[in-house]
């Protein structure tokens, strides 16, 4: 497998004249390795968001180095990374650019001097990629915020991306709308065997993912699969993360008595446990 | 308020007008309220008139409608008309009233100033009524591409007027949001003297502004994100087509110059 991002041992601050402020991100390594998920989870102020921005050269670690598909990242190679990078934010309506739907997915493709047929072409594709072809004409404050995310998928994807990252980008929409977008999510890894990166503090979104990383404080606290970290239990409530809705509810039975088996980081796990559970006394 | 003005809106629609290229309805509208000053008998106002509402007629637009939302306008063309009527002396008196006359040339000089008033401002609505304003911006900029030679920035200005016009309904949204948080509140906005109601606006601008500016924030860290590096190496997916009905929409316009031209005394 092929590696794709790689932070070895990188610090930030946003002040590094003081040195008694703490660093935004302090020595973080890790890496992402070709068709995986990976998830950084952490509270505010951990340093998820500078992390991302470093990722895509808005901001240049003090120390260490970042590599992106082998090559380390700079000034003189930022533009062609960014071409290869495709990145959804919090909020849906500040990232859209065009006027209307197809617009907006083109909008990367024209600052890259894409020729007309082929973007045609790479628009209708990536549109249908997400199912929102048929919204092709329509205007930005028509659509859902759920829709509008999908199409930032869909502007992303439109460039051939080696990497997807997805910075809270569920964060800001209903439950319905956060679901349309981790579905989108899912299906694109499963046809054209997607990388992702995502940003997040909800603890259903980092249970999709292969791998989490848990930051805090700017430091990795922990690196490791859902069932790694969530096993963590106590830990993650004390630095400000929830427990998945199905290992909260495994616990508060086995408070009342009810004899489960495992950790339960699933609904569908939690379902299975309990009605085998009898079975069990 | 906001549903009557018809100034600026846009009627989406598949008229032979609406079909036209951006560029040749610009370069149209500016030429025609350039030869409306050609005019300056029967004949040529006449002529002027027949072809705006011809304009009007294969547009599909109601005429009903245009006058309708035009109506702050027909009190300044009435005010024009009586002042040109009280005014001007010139030629016989058509109605002597002891205080005040009527002469014949003020009457024909009221109707002529109405008239290309009328014609002015109908089809500079009908610009804007048949054209969505991201083609006009297009279309500008096409046409305003010659400046570039002057170092002047018209990539940017294009693109900042199809950044503003996509923002306008969000930050409608978000004022109409802002409007019902402050009224929650206890702030009334819609009583009171003058000085009041303007100083209740306070609260209003001030959570919008900074809101749009960290919008700007936001769209500028997207925009580059995506790629985007200025004007330069970019390709366009708007793309404008010339076709013979914008020939015809050119042809149009040399022969009413001609005409006019020809029939002015």
């Amino acid at each position: 497998m092929t590696e794709i991002l790689s932070f070895k041992n990188v610090s930030f601050s946003y002040s590094p004249e003081k040195a008694d402020v703490r660093k935004a991100v302090d020595n973080v390594s890790f890496s992402v390795e070709e068709g995986e998920w990976i998830a950084i989870v952490g509270h505010n102020g951990s340093g998820k968001s500078t992390m991302v921005k470093m990722v895509c050269g808005l901001l240049f670690p003090q120390e260490g180095e970042i590599r992106v598909m082998g090559n380390v990242l700079s000034e003189e190679n930022l533009w062609d990374i960014r071409s290869k990078i495709g990145m959804v934010f919090q909020n849906p309506d500040n990232q859209f650019v065009g006027a209307t739907v197809q617009d907006d997915v083109a909008f990367a493709l024209e600052n890259n001097g894409i020729p007309y047929e082929e973007m045609v072409e790479r628009v209708t594709s990536s549109l249908k990629r997400v199912k929102m072809y048929e919204f092709l004409n329509h205007e930005p404050h028509h659509l859902s915020g759920g829709q509008k995310q999908r199409v930032a998928i869909a502007g992303a994807l439109a460039m051939h991306p080696k990497l997807l990252i997805l910075d809270e980008a569920t964060s800001m929409l209903d439950p319905q709308g956060r679901e349309e977008v981790l579905q989108t999510v899912l299906d694109l890894r499963k046809e054209i065997g997607l990388t992702v990166l995502s940003i997040t503090h909800d603890v259903e979104e980092a249970l999709l993912a292969d791998r989490i990383i848990f930051m805090n404080q700017g430091k990795k606290y922990a690196e490791g699969t859902p069932e790694e970290i969530f096993a963590l239990g106590d830990k993650l409530i004390e630095f400000g993360l929830e427990l998945p809705f199905a290992m909260r509810m495994s616990k508060l039975l086995q408070e009342k008595g009810v004899p489960l088996a495992g950790k339960n980081l699933t609904e569908e796990e939690l379902v299975n446990d309990l009605w085998t559970s009898n079975f069990r006394k | 308020m906001m549903e009557k003005m018809i100034f600026g809106r846009f009627i989406p629609g598949n008229s032979f007008i609406h079909q036209l290229d951006p560029r040749s309805k610009l370069v149209f509208t500016f030429i025609f309220v350039i030869i409306v000053f050609l005019a300056n008998n029967s004949i040529t106002y006449g002529l002027l008139l027949a072809f705006t509402l011809f304009v009007i007629l294969i547009s599909k637009i109601r005429l009903y409608f245009l006058v309708n939302g035009l109506k702050p306008v027909i009190i300044l063309l009435l005010f024009t008309f009586l002042i040109h009527i009280l005014f001007t002396r010139e030629g016989n008196v058509l109605l002597d009233l002891g205080f005040l006359k009527i002469y014949e040339g003020g009457l024909r000089q009221g109707i002529f100033i109405s008239i290309r008033f009328t014609v002015l401002v109908f089809m500079t609505t009908i610009l804007t009524l048949t054209t969505s304003p991201i083609s006009i911006t297009d279309g500008l900029e096409v046409l305003l591409n010659p400046l570039k030679k002057l170092k002047l920035p018209i990539h940017e200005l294009a693109l900042m007027m199809s950044i503003a016009l996509r923002f306008i309904p969000t930050l409608m949204d978000e004022t109409d949001k802002i409007m019902k948080a402050q009224m929650a509140r206890g702030s009334d906005l819609g009583s009171g003297p003058i000085k009041d109601r303007v100083k209740a606006v306070v609260p209003l601008l001030v959570p919008l502004f900074v809101s749009a500016f960290k919008r700007a924030e936001d769209l500028a860290t997207a925009m580059e994100v995506r790629g985007y590096r200025g004007g330069e190496g970019r390709t366009r997916y708007r793309r404008l087509k010339w076709d013979a009905k914008d020939t015809i929409c050119i042809i149009s316009l040399v022969l009413l110059t001609a005409l006019l031209i020809f029939f002015r005394s």
